[in-house]
């Protein structure tokens, strides 16, 4: 393995990081927003809950569930004629990010709704006698106080992405993960498979180190 | 100012029910301090919580001022909760905000302005002795201190009326003092009307002008503090003077308790029953209580010998409560 071996493949090393920050970037966009929209709704739709709603609840509860149950691989495949509807092609980075979405918004809307259920109910209960309606308790109180937790679980749910788009690399997504099937395991490249475990291990590192340093700086106070 | 009439509160379906609050009325007059007292599980939590209907009772009614609280629900429910301050065991801050945030969280909720909010929290953090600690977290401050938060909190609205559920209860006894003190200068000061509920009796002798004792969801006594306390078969008499139960009177002994308040004490008549009326005394307990300004005593001795219904006679004439337990 020699340094013309190595520049060979920086471009593809590079094209691959980029592939692989764009659809976890983007896919985790619409997850925070589907994912705490879900959270929220499973909170407040509770017995006890601000508006409670149980039947639907109950539907959402069931969804969530089967989200969660299938295997990433299955959905993946499962879902094209969705996907093609969606973005016009079954293939590629962008035809990766729907999937993605729809497996990741069920995991980090549990996440949510375990974070919203932290906060305090005495907290909500003083809201609710100083004359909040249950839009300024979800955003001015729910939403803030979980924030820590929040971002914790948004930590997590990045690195998930991370690992479901290694798997999204079988419909041509690309990415690190697919340059480490590619290179690494079909032509039994190790230096490559290597390169590219590690670049993920760095990026999940720093993807965990930020979410917990964001959480603990706002929860500090 | 609040009157409450047959309030009741049933939980539970069918078979299975719970009876929280039952019939429950009472008057808290304008510019009063009105104290519930009762045990764990008697009732005053959900009492409070009806009062500006966190929850809604099962049946009776609830006034403040001329408003009927229990016919109102949605938007017309949290403007008037609006008009009503509460403040809790656990404080209920919000750790997101900073003291000034919290205290400004009910003007940001009515839709008052920026400059209006910060106006208005830099008079409110000098009311309560918090000015300088504006820019604090809750975490950062003590337990007295989260509740003077709570109180400017409660008062931003320049509310009616201030509900306090248990405010002093999470509170060591140095920190519970110096907040009954803000609560009773906030009530002589502004006129604030207060309803408390307790299971302290100290709260209670320290600011409350009248006192409601409830029990198993019932009000069992009612009535002004020192007229309750001077009376030795109220329960809060019974509860601020707890006698040795197990006390036998000896055979020809009679055991007599005296109450007294203010100016008797200054008698000697302890002095005067042994030297006049040739008695043995002995004491079995004896016991002086403040009420703001109010002097309460009670003293329970044995009587041995001598002129007994002669000595009782000059008790009374004294103007001490006297009774007699043989």
């Amino acid at each position: 393995m020699d340094w013309s071996y190595w520049s060979a493949l920086l471009p593809d090393l590079w094209q691959a990081t980029q592939d692989t920050a764009q659809m976890v970037v983007i896919s985790t966009i619409f997850t925070i927003i589907g994912g705490l929209l879900l959270g929220i709704l499973l909170v407040i739709t509770d017995r006890d809950g601000l508006v409670e709603v149980r039947w639907l609840h109950a539907i959402l509860g069931f969804i969530v569930n089967v989200g969660r149950s299938l295997p990433f691989i299955i959905l993946l495949v499962a879902i094209t004629p969705f996907t093609r509807l969606l973005v016009g092609t079954t293939i590629g980075t962008t035809a990766a990010i729907v999937p993605l979405t729809i497996a990741a918004i069920p995991f980090f809307a549990r996440l949510a709704e375990s974070s919203l259920r932290e906060v305090d109910n005495g907290v909500v209960e003083a809201a609710r006698a100083m004359g909040c309606n249950g839009w300024q308790i979800i955003v001015k109180v729910l939403v803030p106080e979980a924030l820590p937790s929040l971002i914790l679980g948004v930590a997590v749910t990045i690195i998930s992405l991370i690992g479901y788009s290694a798997i999204a690399g079988a419909v041509g997504a690309g990415g690190l993960g697919d340059l480490a099937i590619q290179y690494g395991y079909e032509r039994f490249d190790t230096g490559v498979m290597v390169v590219t475990v590690v670049l993920l291990v760095v990026i999940v590192q720093i993807i965990q180190f930020a979410g917990s340093w964001g959480a603990a700086k706002i929860a500090r106070h | 100012m609040i009157t409450i009439t047959n309030l009741s509160k049933i939980y539970g379906q069918k078979e299975k029910t719970i009876v929280a609050l039952d019939t429950v009325s009472f008057n808290v007059p304008q510019g009063e301090i009105f104290g519930v007292l009762g045990q764990s599980g008697a009732g005053k939590s959900t009492l409070i919580r009806c009062i500006n209907l966190l929850e809604r009772p099962t049946s009776g009614s609830i006034h403040i001022k001329e408003q009927e609280i229990t016919a109102l629900k949605g938007l017309a429910l949290r403007k008037e909760r609006q008009r009503i301050g509460m403040i809790f065991q656990h404080f209920n801050l919000l750790n997101s905000r900073t003291v000034a945030d919290n205290v400004a969280f009910p003007l940001e909720v009515m839709g008052y302005s920026r400059s209006a909010r910060q106006a208005r929290v830099g008079e409110l953090l000098e009311l309560v002795g918090l000015d300088g600690r504006a820019r604090a977290y809750p975490a950062q401050l003590s337990g007295g201190q989260k509740q003077r938060v709570g109180i400017a909190r409660a008062l931003a609205a320049k509310p009616d009326v201030l509900l306090s559920d248990e405010a002093t209860s999470a509170l060591d006894p140095q920190t519970t003092l110096s907040i009954l003190e803000l609560l009773r200068d906030l009530n002589r000061t502004m006129g604030l009307t207060i309803l408390l509920i307790t299971h302290q009796m100290d709260v209670v002798k320290q600011i409350c002008h009248q006192v409601a004792i409830l029990e198993a969801g019932k009000l069992i006594e009612q009535g002004r503090v020192s007229a309750l306390a001077a009376q030795p078969d109220s329960r809060l008499a019974q509860t601020l003077f707890p006698h040795p139960e197990s006390y036998r009177p000896r055979a020809g002994a009679t055991v007599v308790t005296i109450s007294f308040t203010g100016d008797a004490t200054d008698e000697p008549i302890l002095s005067n029953l042994i030297r006049n009326f040739d008695i043995n005394v002995n004491i079995l307990s004896g016991n002086i209580e403040n009420f703001g300004d109010l002097r309460l005593g009670q003293l329970q001795v044995e009587l041995v010998g001598g002129q007994i219904e002669a000595a009782i006679d000059y008790l009374k004439k004294l103007g001490l409560r006297v009774e007699v337990n043989r």
